[in-house]
């Protein structure tokens, strides 16, 4: 009774996983699925480190029970590229400078690809709007909203 | 820490049963704060009964006066994107865009941010002041009960076990009612406030009427400005506003804690009671 068997899709795959009840999504992506792109940083829903989004919403993978991802579609920032082809976001992360140490960066990338997704041309203030949550200590903010207007003009 | 036997109900009735069969069971809505009580030690559940798969628990109704029911798994981001919401108090919506960050809003529950009680939450103290109703599952009745009387404590709501939150209801508006929620955050703005205000009343003329404030972070539960209602209960204009908000200071109850001294509190209760009254009639 203290495990169940949860199913779900993780970057396209369809996963099944029996999980204890007190583990959180952020253990089973790491712990269990080995995608240790999602990274823990405050562990309480703070940082943005550990971002996924969850049916397209961006969530603090800290913060959900495992049980919660049972029938939804979860992507991670492993799922961004496909077929090694870094994505536009990915690509102007890296040539505007939007990171530094890196340990933010998946989070980052997942909150701005949810913010592309719901305004694919955003302004300077949606953008400031969505991505302040997602604390980056190295290089300020500016390259990372550089990196998104550019990704956004692809 | 260990694991502890899980439900998902699909029905309210399913999910009552479940309470009667382990009255000591946790209820769980979008899980947040349940997450991180459970990570500190705080709470150790030996069953857990989630409503996530409650049938119609997330759902959003308006009625002909432009009341609103919102059901209790309905999310902070659902409020904040609702039209309907914002057709008839979009106040209401602007007050759980003020929650935490966009993860935390894409997670957590109404239903679960009045059950938790924590003094220094948004949405509670908001509805205090638009006196919403709290639909309460109990084994064979589902009472309104006035938010105000449910939240009794930090952490601490009037539900009994075995009860459960349905929805919250906000009446309509009428055409002169004004509503204005004003949060202070000392640190970053996902942060929870150090004071906040909602303030509701009737404004004709510039003159306030009925209003109803409550403040959040101040004290044991959303702490109802008494005082400063009773000063402005025969219609107030703005010049009165100063000397009536000063009173606010006796209607709270503030700790010192890291978002500021006791006294520091009283004084910014003070000072946004104040410009929440402002907002009322700008």
């Amino acid at each position: 009774m203290s495990e169940q068997v949860i199913h779900f899709t993780v970057n396209g795959a369809r996963q099944e996983r029996r999980v204890a009840t007190h583990r959180r999504l952020i253990d089973v992506l790491r712990d269990d699925l080995g995608l240790t792109g999602t990274k823990e940083g405050c562990s309480v829903g703070v940082c943005g480190a550990c971002s996924v989004l969850v049916d397209g919403e961006v969530i603090s993978s800290c913060l959900l029970p495992a049980t919660y991802a049972d029938g939804t579609s979860i992507t991670t920032v492993e799922g961004l590229a496909s077929d090694g082809e870094l994505t536009p976001l990915q690509d102007a992360f890296i040539t505007e400078g939007g990171f530094q140490c890196g340990i933010c960066t998946p989070g980052q990338l997942i909150t701005a690809s949810a913010l592309l997704a719901a305004h694919p041309r955003p302004s300077d203030e949606q953008i400031d709007e969505w991505m302040m949550s997602n604390l980056c200590r190295c290089t300020g903010y500016h390259g990372i909203r550089r990196a998104i207007h550019k990704a956004a003009a692809v | 820490m260990s694991g502890f036997a899980y439900h998902e109900p699909a029905t309210w009735s399913a999910a009552q049963d479940l309470l009667r069969a382990e009255p000591d069971a946790m209820v769980l809505a979008g899980g947040t704060a349940f997450t991180l009580l459970l990570r500190q030690g705080l709470i150790r559940p030996t069953t857990v009964i989630s409503l996530r798969r409650v049938s119609g628990a997330d759902g959003i109704l308006a009625d002909s006066h432009g009341g609103l029911w919102i059901g209790a798994m309905v999310t902070h981001t659902a409020v904040v994107r609702s039209p309907i919401v914002r057709a008839s108090w979009p106040e209401f919506a602007d007050a759980a865009a003020r929650v935490a960050t966009l993860r935390v809003r894409n997670q957590a529950t109404i239903g679960g941010s009045v059950a938790h009680a924590d003094p220094a939450s948004d949405v509670p103290v908001m509805l205090a002041a638009l006196d919403a109703q709290v639909i309460v599952r109990k084994p064979n009745a589902a009472p309104r009960v006035p938010i105000d009387e449910v939240l009794v404590d930090t952490f601490t709501t009037s539900l009994a076990p075995g009860e459960l939150i349905e929805s919250v209801q906000i009446a309509g508006r009428g055409p002169n009612t004004r509503a204005a929620y004003l949060k202070f955050t000392l640190r970053s703005v996902d942060d929870y406030a150090t004071v906040s205000v909602a303030a509701r009343a009737e404004v004709v003329d510039g003159t306030v009427r009925a209003p109803r404030i409550f403040l959040g972070a101040v004290g044991a539960r959303p702490m109802r400005a008494r005082s400063v209602e009773a000063a402005l209960a025969d219609g107030a204009r703005s010049r009165d506003f100063a000397d009536a908000a000063a009173l606010v200071r006796s209607d709270v109850d503030p700790i010192t804690d890291v978002r500021g001294s006791a006294e520091y509190k009283r004084e910014m209760a003070r000072v946004f009671t104040e410009r929440a009254l402002r907002a009322l009639v700008s």
